[in-house]
């Protein structure tokens, strides 16, 4: 072959750092492709995805509140992927951490304590933690494959939330609308400016970085959960528990996924409705690969996810693209980073000599033996 | 339940395994040669938009189901690409394809939603489709469902019975030692998952033009996700698959029975019911660690390079 990969020995750091830049630049670039093939300017369109709609205040808080709940899923699923435990259901979590938040917000709809909030937000943070706990239940009792149940607890989830939506939650003022009464305003989460979106669940998203941060990388139980994900023969002989790391790792991604579904709720929208979540569990799954499993590269990869979901929204409003353009853009960046990664421990190589050099003594062979 | 009603839902259970068949025999022969492709749900939304707009547009349902087929082998080569190539974590892999595939196909699909078609319909066999109970469900089904009887047929036969079979078993099971008697381990492999993606890429087809003969986002509704999991309710074995995919169909068809019951249950509810029926049986096959190990190719989801 003319380009053959030759294995490095070790990990390459450089490599390992530059390969999520390498993805998105390839992303960016056979985006623009689809763009000239589509018939449009790429560099409008490129404008028009990335950079208009934070170009101004409320375009900044509308990034944030969208890097919000991308941000939270991400950082739990990170915990739980460097477990290789494959987490699949930070949707579902999501969902059902709204839903629980949500049952107990319309019966608070006229309580004045702020204290409504914090156990509207606990209880989100206990469902999600459950739902997950549903998945660690099964694998860690009945040695079901956690990918496979995690995926059916998600659509269990989204049907779930349409029965209530559709059933006991439905706002009986509401016009038959599948969606719940609007929350009261002591149930909603405090905005942080006067004309954005942008409100207090960032707080939490930051002490969740702190915490995952010191979690995976300050901790013993973060450094078995490491042992546990690169050698499970390993943690056993070291003594560390199975079990136990990977109940941990699916309650910490549970709950915070769920915190991020009773923020959106409590937060931006302010009452249940069916489209919670335009996916953000799934986006949260790249989002943690691009991030390399590390809180510091998560936060700013899903900042680059929540602009993708604004970029969306404004080409498709602007431009009539389709809105799944976010969808595509982030398979194809996930696509490229694990095509990239193989630069980590190999090395391109053209063998252009070589090939010539084998060709002459091929030649050579056959002359020698006429 | 009158013998009619009953005739209804053997019939009705098997439109309804179809789609899961075809997708679970090409994951069958993909994961037999040691590779699991977690990318079924993407694939098959892929080849369910790609067989609509062909079909919508030129009027020839065949051709729209061909070019479904090559859609699923198109993404299908991508993850053999990323993960027999470069040896990419296939678990990530997979789950990369699906994100891409539901993405590309919204993104492809976007114009087309709603648009209305003429699928395939139902063709009886003269006599044979008027047996009692089992006449409707094996006979008068349109022509994708006899299609994927010979498929599974055929799969059957080539696993069980042939060289080709073989050869794929030993590249799964062991794939040094069939590197050493000289088998092209990773083209074996490659070939069984654009195998994988053709028949996902069937299923698509059959979801959009014979199914429910129109386009709509998602409307694959983790078929691609529950074939997996009928793979290892299949002991990776074939005629239990085909068992499994009938089963499924007809957790997705109680509505039917529950209407035939009398009794008014929320849709929704209904619905979770496939899904929840998944997780029960993985239960209760997984929960012998060693029957699945037993029964799994050895080289699941491990990668493979020549000379390692």
């Amino acid at each position: 072959m003319l380009l053959s990969l030759e294995p490095r020995g070790q990990q390459s750091s450089l490599m390992l750092w530059c390969s999520p830049l390498l993805a998105a630049a390839l992303t960016l670039g056979s985006g623009s492709l689809l763009f000239i093939a589509l018939g449009h300017d790429p560099l409008l369109t490129l404008h028009t995805l990335l950079v208009a709609p934070i170009s101004d205040l409320y375009g900044l808080s509308e990034w944030l509140v969208k890097a919000l709940p991308i941000l939270l899923c991400a950082l739990g699923l990170a915990v739980a992927y460097q477990a290789r435990i494959w987490n699949i259901g930070a949707e579902g979590q999501l969902l059902l951490g709204a839903l629980a938040g949500s049952v107990l917000a319309v019966n608070f709809i006229e309580v004045q304590s702020r204290w409504a909030l914090f156990v509207i937000l606990l209880a989100g943070t206990l469902a999600g933690a459950a739902w997950a706990g549903l998945t660690a239940w099964l694998r860690t009792r009945f040695n079901a494959n956690e990918i496979l149940t995690s995926i059916m607890l998600n659509y269990i989830a989204l049907n779930l939330l349409l029965y209530c939506v559709h059933g006991p939650l439905k706002d009986p003022q509401g016009f038959n609308f599948p969606q719940s009464a609007m929350f009261g305003d002591a149930s909603r989460l405090p905005l942080l400016m006067e004309d954005g979106r942008i409100h207090a669940g960032v707080y939490f998203a930051l002490l969740a970085l702190v915490a995952v941060w010191v979690l995976l990388h300050k901790s013993f139980v973060g450094f078995q959960i490491k042992v546990l994900g690169l050698d499970k023969r390993a943690a056993g002989f070291a003594g560390f528990r199975e079990k136990r790391l990977v109940w941990l790792v699916l309650l910490v991604s549970g709950g915070l996924a769920g915190l991020a579904g009773a923020c959106e709720v409590t937060g931006p929208i302010g009452q249940l409705v069916p489209q919670v979540s335009p996916g953000y569990g799934y986006a949260a799954i790249t989002v943690a690969f691009l991030g390399r499993l590390n809180p510091v590269g998560i936060l700013v990869s899903s900042l680059l996810m929540a602009l993708l979901y604004i970029g969306g929204e404004s080409a498709q409003m602007s431009l009539n693209l389709p809105q799944a353009i976010t969808q595509l853009f982030q398979g194809m960046m996930l696509f490229f980073l694990l095509a990239c990664d193989v630069l980590i421990l190999y090395r391109p190589r053209l063998n252009l000599r070589r090939k010539r050099r084998a060709l002459a003594t091929a030649v050579q062979q056959q002359v020698g033996a006429l | 339940m009158d013998i009619d009603l009953l005739s209804n839902i053997f019939y009705a259970m098997v439109r309804c395994g179809t789609p899961l068949l075809l997708v679970a025999l090409g994951e069958l022969v993909c994961e037999k040669s040691g590779v699991l492709n977690l990318g079924q749900e993407g694939m098959m939304l892929f080849g369910a938009v790609m067989g609509f707009i062909i079909a919508f547009s030129t009027g020839n349902l065949w051709l729209g189901v061909l070019l479904a087929m090559f859609a699923g082998m198109l993404l299908s080569s991508l993850f053999a690409l990323v993960a027999l190539v470069f040896n990419a974590n296939q678990v990530a892999t997979g789950l990369a394809l699906t994100i891409f595939g539901v993405g590309l196909s919204s993104f492809v699909g976007a114009a087309w939603v709603g648009k209305p078609l003429t699928g395939f319909e139902p063709v009886a066999l003269p006599y044979l489709s008027e047996i009692p109970l089992i006449g409707r469900m094996l006979f008068a089904q349109d022509l994708l469902v006899y299609l994927s009887f010979v498929l599974f047929a055929l799969v059957a036969w080539v696993t069980l019975q042939t060289r080709v079979g073989l050869i794929i078993q030993a590249v799964g099971e062991n794939p040094d030692a069939a590197s050493a008697m000289g088998l092209p381990v990773l083209a074996v492999r490659a070939l069984a998952v654009l195998f994988g993606g053709a028949m996902a890429g069937l299923a698509g087809a059959y979801l959009s033009l014979a199914y429910t003969p129109m386009w709509a986002e998602n409307m694959s509704a983790g078929r691609g996700w529950i074939a997996l999991a009928l793979v290892v309710f299949a002991s990776w074995r074939v005629w239990r698959l085909l068992l499994g995919a009938y089963l499924f169909g007809l957790a997705s068809i109680l509505h039917l029975v529950a209407q035939g019951l009398g009794l008014a249950i929320p849709s929704s509810l209904l619905a979770m019911l496939p899904y929840v029926a998944t997780i029960v049986v993985l239960v209760l096959l997984s929960r012998d660690k060693v029957r699945t190990r037993l029964y799994a190719p050895v080289s699941l989801g491990q990668p493979w390079q020549a000379g390692h």
